[in-house]
This record gives C-alpha cells, structure tokens and sequence, in this order.
C-alpha cells in the first residue's frame, strides 16, 4: 500500500459509549512507543449522548494533518455495522476493514420510522475485498465484561501492524490497573492470536 | 519527556510551565479542559467563574495585582466578556494576561460560527494562533512575555481542531514560582474616565506600531521556502492539512495572527509566483493582505463555511470537487445524540411537549429535547435567552400568550445569565413561566462544578446558592419545586401557573445520570411482559435510547400473541442500557412493564 508522505491512517468508528476513544489513545500510545510520530483526532459532536464517533489516528515518520481525507484510510476498525456504511468513502479501495457485528439501533429505528439496513455486509463486499466480521461484543460479555470489548477490537487491528507485542503489553501495563490490565491483556492477546492468521501486514 | 497530548492540555501544561498562577474561566466546549487540566498542577488558583464576563474581570484584577492571568472561553464566550474585553485594551495590565479563545468551525457543538480573529482587530489586541499541541503549549508562553513586554492582554486563539486533536509534546521544567503581585495604584491607567481613557487611546495606536514592528521579526512568524512557483500564507491547523497534500509548496507560516507582519508577507509574496491564502471561516488574513496592494487567491475558491480538512484544500485547489469513490447506498439513518437513559429533563419535557405553549429553550443538554419524538421545545439563541425570550413574546401577545408560553433553563445557565432576565420578568410583570431544569451540574460540558452545586473547581465546600430563595428575593412570588420523574405532578403544577396570573418560577429538580454519586446508585432496571404489550407505542414517545420497536414480521422465529386487531410489533427495552427511572412504566397503560427480577 502506498501514500504520498509515507503516512497511514486508521479510522475507528462507531457510537458514542462504545470506547472509541479509550481505544485510539491506547492505539496512539502504542503507536508513540514504537517511534512513530502520531497524530489523532476525533469527530463528534456530544458523543456521550448516542451519537456518532469517529476517530482518526495517523502514523508515520513526520504527521501534519490529524484528519484524513476521504479515499486515504488504510484500516477502518468499525464498532458498529451500520456506521461502517456511513464513512466508507473514508476508505481507500484496497483498504482493511474490521467490523464488529454489533447493531445499535439510531433513535429514527427504534421509533419504527426508519429500517435499519440488513445487507449491510452484501454492500460492503461489493466494493472492498479485504473485510473481517467479529462479535466483539458478544464475546466481552463472554468474558464477563461488555467494556472489554474495545481491546478486542484492537486485539483484532494488531495483526495489520508490525508492532511488538511488548510494546502492547507495556501501554496496557501502564494505562489500566493491574488487576484490569492483566484481563485485558490476555484477552487482546487471545484475539490477536485468532486474527494473526492468513493476514498481510499492512505496515512494513 | 514526551507526551501525548491534546491542544487544551498542552495550553494547561504550558501555562503551568511559565509561571502562570491564575486562571478563570466558564465550561464551553472546546475550551473546557484548559481550565480542568489546569487546576490540577500544584500551586496554582483556578476557578469557574459563573459566566465569562465575570472570568474576565477576574482575570483583569488579577493581572492588575501583578499575577500572570488566563482567562479561559469558548469563541461566544467572548461575546459575554466582551465589555471587559474592549478595555482591559486601553488599560494593559501588570502581570501578564491571556485570553484564550476556542472558536468552533462547524459548530460541532455550538449554536454559530463566528470568527474570533475579528475580535483582535475591534479591540486592538495581538492575537497568537497555534497549529498544533507542541505549538500550544509553547505559544501560551510567547503569549504571556508579549503581554507583560507590550502592557496588553494577548488573545490565544484556538479552533476545535487544534485543542481536540492530539499530537506529541516535549515537556519542559516549570519556571520557578515568583511572587510579584501588590498593590499598585495608576489611576491615569486604571480608571477610565472619559478624560484618562483619551490619552489611554492614543496609547493603544502607538502600542499597535509597535507589535507591527515586533509581528516582522516574531520567531513564529516564519517562511518555508521551497518550490518558488507556489506560495501559501496561512495560520492554525489549516497550516497541517495543506502541508499534508502538499509538502513541497512555499509556505508563509503565521504564529501571530494579528497584527500581521506587512513587510514579511511582502518579500514572501515577492518570491512566489501564485499566491495563496488558506483560512476558516472569514477572509481575515486574505483582507488585509490585499490591502497590502498583494495579489492573491483565497476565498475565491476556498469556503466562507465550516472546518476544513486536507480533502476540501485539495479540492479547492484543483478547482473540482473531491473525487472520491461514489458508492450505492441505502438511506443511511441519522443518529443525533439523544439525552441519556434516566435523565431528568426527558420527563419534563415529554410533558411539556404535549401543552400548547411556545416553549423558549436555552443552551444545554435539554436543547435535545427538541427533536422528535419529544418536541418539547422551540428556540434556542444563546445562553441566558430563554428567560428574556419568553417575557418579551409574553408581552408582545398580550392576552393571546397568556398561559401560553414558558421558557426552560438548565441550573449552570440560569446562574450564566438568567438570573437578571428572571428580575426582569417581575419587574416588569411577565405572565410567562419560567422552569429551570436543575439537574446539580453542568452538564453539557461534563459535570463541572458551580454556585449551587456547593463545590469550587478545585474541590473545596462553597456556599450554595438557593434557586427558591433567589427566585423569592427577585420578586417572583409562586415558586414551586418539582420532580420530573413523576410526571402527572410536574403536568398538574405546570398547568396551574399557566393559568395563574403574573410570573412563576418551577425548579424541576433531578440529578443528572451522569454524576459519580448518581452512577454508583444501584439500578434497577425495567423490562416488557412480552405477552401483556398492547404494541401502542406510548412508551416511544419518550424517546429514551433502551426502548425499541419490534415488528411482529422481524421476528420470525417468535411467536407473541396479538392483543389488538391491528397490533403491528410490540417495544421491547434494552435491560443492559435502562437507568429504571421508571418513566415508561407511569405511561403504560397495559401494565406490561416491570422491574427485571433479581436473579437475572
């Protein structure tokens, strides 16, 4: 994969509540701690109110703009099915994109008004080869804890970025408590493992 | 050490590095965290003020003492303190003081666009713009030593983009703390009668010259030469998203957006063969540039509107718009943020949806409430507004808004600016009802502390104010308290002081969800009896997040029986997300809602 100025991109999106941006700071952190200059930047408007949450982390060796423009996204790391629809002109055409099979209901479905799209996988593979489901909520809750399921979807990103484990378990070591670490870790390592297979990293 | 941070905690931590000791400001997204990240470094006084004009003198007598003073607000903010403001420009200071304002280009979260840029030119006063968080918390410090160098207080300007976006940023050593305040009396610069203020205003011109000289040799001012064809003049993040698409142009970098360097500009416009000014919002920079007699492309091509990004700069600059792949997609559902499962207003506010009144609203999370399904509410201008709003369109319709018209106010708003309109309403005898929705914070910008929740910033127990009493003393004599969670009591006092004669005031009191105490509360969450739900939609009409539509055809697999001919689904409610507040249960009228059983 190639980009002008040497720089990738990963948009995390889905609903506000969700850990979006819990996720992205420990991604960034990783990130910084394997030499990258990083920039990173959220779009929402009040996310703890159910609304929608974007953010986009930026990596390489010198990174001026935190936001990306639209066709640059490398990895799309969606939390939610129906959000992934709504930036994937963010992504560039041979881009990865990790979908958590999740559906949160907007207020328009929930009131009957609207339906909520159920071929929204069908859509995707039309246009993007490169495309992996996962329930991450499912198994957070499997793991006795629905928070948990924002370091499953990194556990899944991790494979598409050539990065130390230990630098993983470093941030993770310092950005949780250690009892919370340690579930987390395991958990980020156990997907990670899963994902690890028949993948292309895309950063060399 | 190197840091990750935002643009607001590098301002913070560049602040605490210069010696700054004082800080004040009021909650306003995207400023926020400047102050809250602030507070926290070890000897420093910071505070929430109750609105930004008071933060503003505050900041003013403390830079008056000889303190280095930040003052901290959102771009409307400054429309608050802008009397202050306009001048603290004639009077300088002694310590050091630094506005910063956070503008909002696409008001991700305020109600308009303006420009603060403009306000540096209107009150004479040097503006710095950073571009990213090393540059922040850098500039903070420039802003200060031109303060105390030049006796004037400096904007720090910021947009969204740059106080919420994070990037690295090298830690320095925190200056040692010096003491430097006294009292100092100068009333030839101090008080600004008509006579003292003359010669402060001739004082103001000469200081002006005087940064033009200094914005010439400004270290951040500076140029990037590289291919001489193309040339850029630009400021702020724009700086990043054109240097992202194009790394090899000629850039003219701005770290001072006012006064601009006209010398600078003209060598630089001198070795670029086309010139281009790239900025947000108005044509600031672009404007006096061609007053220069300097040719250059700028609004021509680039938007007056909304926050930009690398995309729309590409865009504008091939003079097409953006190729990006077309997709063929379903209709996509909007999802508007919602109030939270259990907040206090949505009860209120479903019941204030179904009076025929003009509801005025105000800034706050209960702004919300005025999409479907609950459309309890009709305006929304600014903060403070409701109350004056609603007493002006009282008396404008004489006997026709009798009992028709109410205006609603958070608690954090009303202390902001609704106190003196409340006045106002019996002074000059209003018929209009006034509900503030006193949920014990602020809650928009993330439960910050004010005078009647009973905290300081910094933690400490304060006096609390007493909405009642306060109503009383103002002159309003029906005042009444209500709890929105009970809805048929909250429905049968408002309507008894729509028809009541004169103003009243209701205190729908309920804490906001989100509070620490309020989260540790156990909840106990509500479900539907599957087999009582009459599928009659009631419990929708609340709007709340956890409850859900389920047409009978989308569940294939599960067979519920019909209680009506002409039953379509039933509403099912999502137990991981309910608060219990109970609200749906007091509007089912089949009985079929109820508390999940413990075991499960």
């Amino acid at each position: 994969m190639s980009n002008s100025n040497g720089v990738r991109s990963i948009l995390m999106v889905g609903v506000g509540g969700q850990g979006i941006i819990r996720a992205s700071d420990i991604l960034s952190a990783v990130l910084m701690k394997s030499g990258f200059d990083v920039k990173k930047s959220e779009v929402h408007g009040m996310a703890q109110r159910g609304g929608c949450v974007s953010s986009h982390v930026r990596y390489g060796k010198k990174v001026y703009s935190p936001l990306t423009r639209k066709g640059d996204v490398d990895v799309m790391l969606s939390f939610e099915k129906l959000e992934t629809l709504r930036y994937l002109d963010y992504m560039r055409s041979s881009g990865v994109i990790i979908i958590n099979e999740e559906e949160i209901y907007p207020p328009s479905v929930n009131l009957g008004e609207a339906p909520y799209p159920h071929n929204i996988e069908e859509i995707i593979r039309k246009y993007f080869n490169d495309i992996h489901f996962l329930n991450a909520t499912k198994l957070a809750l499997k793991e006795g804890d629905r928070r948990i399921a924002n370091t499953i979807m990194l556990g899944a990103l991790s494979p598409y970025l050539d990065i130390e484990l230990d630098t993983w378990e470093d941030v993770f070591r310092t950005d949780f408590p250690p009892n919370v670490a340690e579930k987390n870790f395991s958990v980020f390592k156990m997907v990670r493992n899963q994902f690890s297979e028949n993948k292309n990293l895309i950063m060399q | 050490m190197k840091v990750f941070m935002s643009g607001n905690e590098a301002i913070a931590r560049g602040a605490y590095e210069c010696g700054v000791t004082f800080a004040s400001g009021y909650p306003g997204t995207p400023s926020t965290e400047v102050i809250e990240e602030f507070s926290k470094y070890d000897g420093v006084y910071a505070e929430w003020s109750p609105n930004e004009k008071v933060a503003m003198e505050v900041g003013i007598g403390a830079a008056l003492a000889g303190a280095r003073a930040l003052v901290v607000m959102k771009h409307v903010g400054v429309n608050v303190a802008a009397d202050p403001l306009f001048t603290v420009s004639y009077t300088g200071t002694n310590g050091g003081l630094v506005i910063m304002t956070a503008d909002d280009p696409s008001m991700h979260s305020s109600q308009n666009e303006q420009d603060n840029r403009n306000y540096a030119r209107f009150a004479k006063i040097p503006m710095l713009e950073p571009s990213d968080s090393q540059e922040a918390k850098d500039y903070i410090g420039l802003a200060f030593d031109i303060s105390e160098a030049f006796d004037t207080p400096v904007f720090l300007r910021t947009t969204t983009r740059v106080s919420h976006s994070k990037s690295i940023v090298k830690l320095g050593e925190p200056a040692p703390r010096e003491d430097r305040t006294e009292i100092r009396y100068n009333p030839d610069k101090y008080v600004m009668v008509p006579a003292k203020a003359r010669a402060r205003r001739v004082e103001v011109e000469k200081r002006m010259i005087r940064l033009k000289e200094y914005a010439e040799t400004f270290s951040e001012n500076r140029i990037e030469m590289n291919d001489p064809d193309t040339g850029i003049i630009t400021a702020g993040m724009t700086y990043n998203y054109a240097k992202d698409i194009y790394p090899d142009y000629s850039y003219l970098k701005l770290g001072m957006v006012y006064p601009l360097p006209a010398e600078l500009i003209k060598e630089f416009a001198s070795k670029v063969k086309k010139l281009f000014v790239i900025e947000e919002l108005d044509p600031f920079l672009e404007e006096q540039i061609r007053s220069l007699g300097i040719e250059v492309t700028g609004k021509i091509i680039f938007p007056y509107t909304n926050e930009f990004d690398p995309g729309i700069i590409e865009a504008a600059m091939a003079g097409s718009s953006s190729e990006s792949r077309q997709f063929s997609l379903p209709p996509i559902p909007a999802r508007p943020p919602n109030l939270c499962p259990g907040c206090p207003h949505r009860g209120l506010f479903y019941v204030l949806g179904k009076f025929d009144c003009f509801v005025t609203g105000d800034i706050g999370c209960y702004t919300l409430s005025f999409m479907k399904p609950l459309e309890g509410l009709d305006s929304c201008v600014c903060m403070g507004a409701s109350i004056g709003m609603a007493h002006g369109m009282s008396k404008a319709l004489k006997e026709k808004g009798k009992g028709r018209v109410v205006a609603v106010i958070g608690d954090s708003t009303f202390i902001h600016s609704g106190i003196t309109s409340l006045l106002n309403l019996a002074y000059n005898k209003s018929h209009a009802v006034v509900i503030i929705c006193d949920n014990r914070t602020t809650a928009m910008t993330g439960m910050q502390e004010h005078p009647a929740t009973g905290y300081t910033l910094q933690g400490d127990i304060a006096a609390q104010l007493d909405l009642v009493e306060l109503g009383k003393t103002l002159g309003i004599r029906n005042v009444h308290v209500v709890d929105p969670f009970d809805m048929k009591t909250t429905r049968k006092i408002i309507k008894e002081e729509l028809s009541t004669e004169g103003p009243s005031l209701i205190i729908s009191q309920g804490p906001c969800v989100l509070l620490k105490k309020e989260r540790k509360r156990k909840k106990k969450p509500l479900m539907i009896d599957t087999e009582k739900c009459t599928g009659c939609k009631l419990c929708l009409g609340l709007g709340c997040p956890p409850i859900a539509w389920k047409r009978f055809e989308d569940m294939k697999d599960i067979t519920i029986p019909k209680k009506r001919k002409n039953q379509e689904g039933i509403a099912v409610i999502d137990t991981a997300l309910c608060n219990g507040c109970n609200l749906c249960l007091q509007l089912c009228k089949a009985g079929a809602i109820m508390e999940v059983s413990g075991n499960e």
